[in-house]
């Protein structure tokens, strides 16, 4: 188990307050300005050496984006943005941060706007979270007041100014083209890229986008060095990550460990074990809903992190493990998951709005038991119809959950729906025949 | 997608009384000049606010001349994002979340509470047109699930008795307290905690 004073969200639970001043016996804002003063350079090459990943679900490399922003302003501003629109089902440590260590995540903002060279940085959060949004908001005025926002924020010699924009409910504005085109006051449907954000992003402007708890690692990697964040976790797979435990387990809950940690030890010690014993587990999903699902045999060994879960043909995303147990129906859990892409669609790429519709309406009748044997194949061939189709990523994150069912669930699909088509079943009739007819034998 | 349609009866007119506008005001300040539109999605929530929970036609064409921007572009906002609400929901809006975290510990059985509590079919405003509720999607609060929302409170750690609890208070005009109800603090596990025990003890 990590070691409690390598934990970088010390108040995850609020045990010590969230203000500045208890946010200071944490460690922040003790010396951001000597860290400012060791230089742009200095400071993406830190994150770089600590191959922090992003934490929002794709897992890019976030020095290496900081590096794509141009390196003089020109004439259009240099935008930051963090993205707080945490929709991912099984999903909830941005909402942690937001309201137990905002000023980790302002203190982040403040640095990597000036590593970016932003003096604008707009917070994206979720709608329903107007709650947490507003003790952020709490907190942003209190750095102001204390001068760690503003004209020369902190001492820094930078200037910076933070604002939060209040998503309205769409999960797809959790894509980075999407969240700029709702931050601009328009639908939440993705762009095309290229032009990739770096360079043209918010209002036309080279933006960098990042997810809440990738910024608010920044401070204690740039504070402690890359060396010790890169020591945690294996090579690639550095640092800590807070994952969300949720599901049939005894206790459901959020808990920052080491990178590479088994999923079995993340469950057994933190989340207090299977509800039924780990014989009664039945699949794991392990980031998120739209990554696909692990079953039993593959979770006694399974690493987290983000390359030994793609070994696994899954992924780690945004780290949110749903524990399903044996008295849950896998079929009837995937539907739900469908029905949740189906009502998410943006509905630009018809692939996915269509499609999406269609995975979940076959999905909803083989947990009945309704469907067709044929019915099975075709739902994989949907899937792969819509996966790399659209847009943007929301193709894959919708059809992949499906995919997985269908790799490891198969049988019990097959088992539950074994009705043959009925022109099969009788071969003497003739294609064109009233099929009302056939219900009743004398007719 | 989701269908989303405005409501039948439509007031005729809708303008910001003063505390919305000085809001509205102080919205549009956040954004670049000429960039007005950025706000639209934040003066809707102004305008739902102030229109007891729900957006009218009235308001949206009221937002596009004050951003001026066109009609349709508000409109547009205003039917794809689902938190806007195009038709009367009553005081107390009750948003129950099923999706699979959710629904695997037993999110149907908040469903039943409330069509047994405030009507028998989602988005019907209870008999005394004070409550409506609705099954939505993933709120963020998986760790704590089954869990809903009241209007901009989370009601987490619930069962079928503590939401039928919880929906008596507000159908009686209270409002119950927010956050879990099995007295569990935040998104620590439940009596198993492992990490952080120094800053628990001290």
């Amino acid at each position: 188990m990590l070691k409690d004073q390598d934990r970088i969200f010390q108040n995850l639970y609020n045990d010590k307050g969230s203000d500045v001043a208890a946010s200071q016996s944490r460690g922040d804002w003790v010396n951001t300005k000597e860290i400012t003063e060791k230089g742009r350079d200095w400071i993406i090459n830190e994150i770089k050496e600590s191959q922090l990943r992003g934490r929002g679900g794709a897992g890019f490399p976030t020095g290496l984006k900081w590096s794509f922003a141009p390196k003089e302003v020109g004439s259009r501003p240099h935008y930051l943005v963090i993205n707080g629109d945490e929709s991912e089902p099984g999903t909830c440590k941005d909402r942690d941060i937001l309201r137990f260590e905002p000023h980790k995540l302002i203190e982040g903002c403040l640095i990597a706007s000036y590593a970016v060279q932003a003096h604008v940085c707009y917070i994206y959060i979720r709608g329903e979270y107007f709650v947490d949004g507003q003790k952020l908001q709490a907190a942003i005025d209190e750095a102001y007041e204390k001068k760690l926002l503003g004209k020369n924020a902190a001492g820094t010699g930078w200037d910076l100014d933070i604002y939060i924009h209040y998503g309205a409910g769409a999960y797809i504005c959790g894509e980075e083209t999407a969240l700029l085109e709702s931050l601009e006051g328009k639908k939440g449907q993705p762009r095309l890229k290229p032009p990739f954000p770096a360079l043209i992003g918010l209002y036309g402007c080279p933006t960098i986008i990042n997810n809440v708890e990738t910024i608010a690692v920044v401070p204690t990697i740039l504070r402690r060095g890359a060396k010790w964040f890169a020591s945690l976790g294996r090579e690639k797979n550095t640092g800590t990550k807070i994952f969300c435990i949720s599901g049939n387990v005894n206790n459901p809950c959020n808990v920052e460990e080491e990178m590479s940690i088994p999923l079995k030890e993340l469950i057994e010690v933190h989340a207090g074990g299977v509800i039924g014993g780990w014989d009664n587990l039945q699949a794991v999903i392990p980031g998120g809903s739209s990554m696909p699902l692990i079953p039993k045999d593959r979770c006694e060994t399974l690493k987290m992190d983000f390359d030994a879960c793609v070994e696994e043909k899954s992924g780690l995303g945004t780290a949110g493990i749903v524990v399903i147990n044996k008295d849950q129906d896998i079929i009837k859990c995937m539907a739900r998951i469908a029905r949740f892409y189906k009502h998410e669609s943006c509905g630009q790429c018809t692939p996915c709005r269509e499609g999406s519709g269609w995975m979940w309406r076959m999905l909803e009748r083989m947990a009945k038991g309704d469907a067709t044997k044929d019915e099975v194949d075709m739902l994989g061939d949907v899937t792969t119809q819509i996966a790399g189709h659209t847009i943007c990523a929301f193709g894959e994150g919708s059809s992949w959950p499906v995919q997985g069912l269908l790799r490891h669930f198969k049988k019990e699909i097959q088992e539950r729906n074994n009705l043959d088509p009925i022109v099969q079943k009788k071969n003497n009739i003739p294609y064109l025949v009233d099929q009302h007819l056939l219900d009743k034998k004398n007719a | 997608m989701s269908l989303r349609k405005p409501a039948k009866d439509q007031p005729e007119s809708f303008e910001f009384n003063a505390s919305s506008l000085e809001a509205a005001n102080n919205i549009v300040a956040k954004y670049p000049k000429g960039k007005q539109q950025s706000a639209v999605m934040a003066l809707l929530y102004i305008a739902q606010r102030q229109n007891n929970n729900w957006i009218p036609l009235a308001a949206m064409k009221y937002i596009a001349k004050f951003l001026d921007m066109p009609y349709i572009k508000v409109y547009e906002v205003a039917t794809f994002y689902t938190m806007y609400n195009l038709s009367p929901v009553g005081k107390y809006f009750v948003q129950v979340c099923t999706t699979t975290p959710c629904m695997i510990r037993g999110a149907n059985k908040l469903v039943e509470a409330c069509k047994e509590k405030i009507s028998e079919n989602e988005c019907e405003l209870s008999s005394d047109n004070s409550c409506s509720w609705m099954e939505v999607e993933c709120l963020g609060a998986c760790v704590t699930a089954p869990m809903m929302q009241i209007n901009d409170e989370y009601y987490e750690d619930l069962d079928k008795e503590k939401t039928s609890e919880i929906l008596d208070k507000i159908l009686n005009g209270e409002t119950p307290k927010p956050g879990s109800y099995r007295g569990r603090i935040n998104n620590e596990p439940e009596n198993n905690r492992k990490t952080l025990t120094d800053l628990k003890n001290a």
